[in-house]
């Protein structure tokens, strides 16, 4: 079969002297559909099939070998929500999601200023505060539960010790410290992210802004406040509601490194998800809780729709 | 705008205030704050595996030593690991820009039947996070008989709709002149992509291609997911399978994180500025 297509090539600049418009008889491999079809095989495949069979799967009462599937209707949503588990590791992701947020971008923000306002050995700065991004959560966690956080001979429990303070601290193994920990470990390995687009954004602010505030007497406080802080308030929009959409998917970190424990007390949703379909086998069960998580980004995500489109008709303004 | 901002700022030197020196401590502070746990890992791997763990801690033991990397390279899969995720990631990496700028290509320059609602599809698909997708996918990897293969590791990762819209974006930018021109030589619209499109787009393009590497590199979940051979695991997710099995050798475990962790690194201290603003562009380009 071959399909071919005419296209008037020259139709949209400007008439070049009467010519007449150029032809060209198209074979059907040039047809654009031809450029979008392997990635739409794929995404078909590995996206969009998935979410599909995943709704089938969370109205069945699927195993991980696909066998036992009967239809169940909503049983495996309203078991969910009946489920204390479900609770109380949703709990933990947004309790993770609240108390990393705000470090993540405050502490961002700060190292930004001061790489910004130093200007010299830039790549100093950009190595040690964004390097720790580039490594793989596995090496994060495994740095951190073998070396860092052990009571005692741990790196934080000795750091104490040399200051004075008493060791013997159970930062991963005591329910009042493990959740801190993990912020830490992760404000540590992921805040050069921040750190990086606040640096994109402080080095847009047109430069002459600053030399009339000068002229007018503004001091380095008020250049700050008046200057900075609101050219960065859209940064600060986006680089809040990224922050919130990645803590809430968190998993490796603490999957590695304390396993949800201890108590399961720093249990992800994720992980809930990951011990119901592939420790617990019921993988219908765990598709409908997949759903009601992805629910949860879905409405994240709409409101920072909403947010953005609006500080785009403001700026249009 | 932004490159005259920096040619103007890096003209002008600052002068040494009191308060710029006190900022030049606290910076200088934070940055010991963020070096010292791979300080630590580093020193640690260093030391015989008798002297790890002595308080009040020591950074540098009675002697120096690389028996742990020696060991650690013996024993187990370390290499294998390695060029498991060396394939992974490079495999990942071309198809995700290959597939990604074809249909970007597609979607901004060429016109057919269904273009709209089919761009609209692929743009829906930024809203899923993979994350959500893992229990269907790995039934579907199961029924494809893909896990424990390499496929089954690239495969669910290569069509990322968020490449596909800075893509888009990028393309529509380009002049159409250019194409034009091409076209009017005669050249299909293949050739023009290839020669024409593509060269004109290798910022883009290498924005796309260090943001997936480092994401395939450092990918957790799904690769440890469907990989239950330690013969086929990428580097991070063997050594959380194995860590049970190095018991108390705590200079082993380092000396493994420190050669997990140090490709990367190695990586952006040569690429730093190409890095940066990759991560910059393409991390502020999903919005």
């Amino acid at each position: 079969m071959t399909v071919t297509q005419e296209v008037p090539v020259l139709a949209a600049g400007p008439a070049p002297l009467a010519a007449p418009a150029v032809r060209v008889r198209r074979h059907w491999s040039e047809h654009g559909l031809v450029f979008v079809a392997p990635f739409l095989l794929v995404y078909a495949l590995f996206l969009l099939w998935p979410l599909l069979s995943g709704l089938g799967m969370s109205v069945r009462s699927e195993n991980i070998a696909g066998t036992g599937a009967e239809f169940v209707g909503l049983d495996n949503y309203a078991e969910a929500m009946a489920d204390p588990d479900v609770w109380a590791s949703l709990g933990n992701t947004v309790w993770f999601t609240v108390l990393s947020t705000l470090p993540l971008v405050l502490v961002g923000l700060v190292l930004a200023l001061l790489a910004h306002h130093l200007r010299f050995v830039q790549w100093l700065w950009r190595l040690s505060w964004f390097a720790p991004f580039l490594l793989p959560s596995g090496v994060v966690g495994l740095l951190f539960l073998w070396v860092i956080f052990p009571s005692d001979f741990g790196f934080a429990d000795q750091a104490l010790a040399a200051v004075g303070l008493h060791p013997g601290i159970g930062w991963l193994t005591d329910e009042r410290y493990a959740m801190l920990s993990i912020v830490l470990t992760t404000v540590w390995w992921t805040v050069g992210f921040n750190f990086l687009l606040y640096l994109a954004a402080l080095q847009a602010i047109p430069q002459h802004l600053y030399e009339a505030a000068e002229l007018d007497g503004a001091g380095p406080w008020q250049r700050l406040r008046h200057i900075t802080l609101p050219m960065l308030s859209r940064t600060t929009g986006v680089v809040v509601v990224l922050q919130v959409l990645a803590s809430l998917k968190v998993f490796d970190q603490i999957y590695i490194m304390t396993g949800g424990g201890p108590d399961e007390s720093t249990r992800p949703i994720l992980q809930y998800v990951y011990d119901a379909g592939f420790t617990g086998y019921r993988i219908g069960y765990a598709s409908a809780v997949s759903y009601l998580f992805f629910a949860l980004i879905l409405i994240v995500s709409l409101v920072q729709l909403r947010l953005s489109r609006r500080n785009r008709e403001e700026n249009a303004r | 705008m932004s490159a005259t901002a920096l040619e103007a700022t890096a003209g002008r030197r600052p002068r040494w205030t009191p308060g710029r020196a006190a900022l030049l401590v606290v910076a200088l502070g934070l940055v010991v704050v963020w070096v010292l746990p791979i300080a630590w890992a580093v020193a640690t791997s260093l030391k015989p595996e008798g002297e790890t763990t002595k308080t009040p801690l020591e950074w540098v033991a009675s002697r120096l030593t690389f028996d742990a990397y020696r060991q650690v390279f013996r024993s187990g899969d370390l290499a294998q690991w390695m060029f498991n995720s060396a394939y992974i990631s490079v495999v990942t990496t071309l198809l995700t820009v290959v597939l990604c700028a074809m249909a970007a290509y597609g979607f901004a320059r060429t016109d057919f039947q269904g273009r709209k609602v089919l761009y609209g599809l692929v743009l829906a698909g930024i809203m899923v996070p993979p994350q959500v997708l893992i229990a269907p996918l790995f039934a579907e990897m199961v029924s494809l008989g893909l896990v424990d293969t390499y496929w089954g590791v690239i495969l669910p990762q290569v069509a990322v709709p968020a490449m596909v819209f800075i893509l888009v974006k990028f393309f529509e930018g380009v002049p159409r002149e250019l194409e034009e021109a091409a076209f009017v030589d005669g050249a299909g619209r293949w050739r023009v992509f290839w020669t024409v499109v593509m060269p004109l787009s290798r910022p883009i393009l290498a924005a796309v291609a260090i943001f997936t590497f480092i994401s395939t590199w450092n990918n957790f979940l799904w690769p440890f997911l469907v990989t239950t051979d330690p013969g086929g695991m990428m580097l991070p997710v063997g050594l959380v399978n194995v860590q049970s099995s190095y018991g108390v050798r705590y200079a082993q475990m380092m000396a493994s994180v420190v050669i997990a962790g140090l490709p990367l690194l190695v990586v952006f201290a040569l690429f730093q500025r190409q890095i940066v603003r990759g991560i910059a562009h393409t991390g502020l380009a999903g919005q």
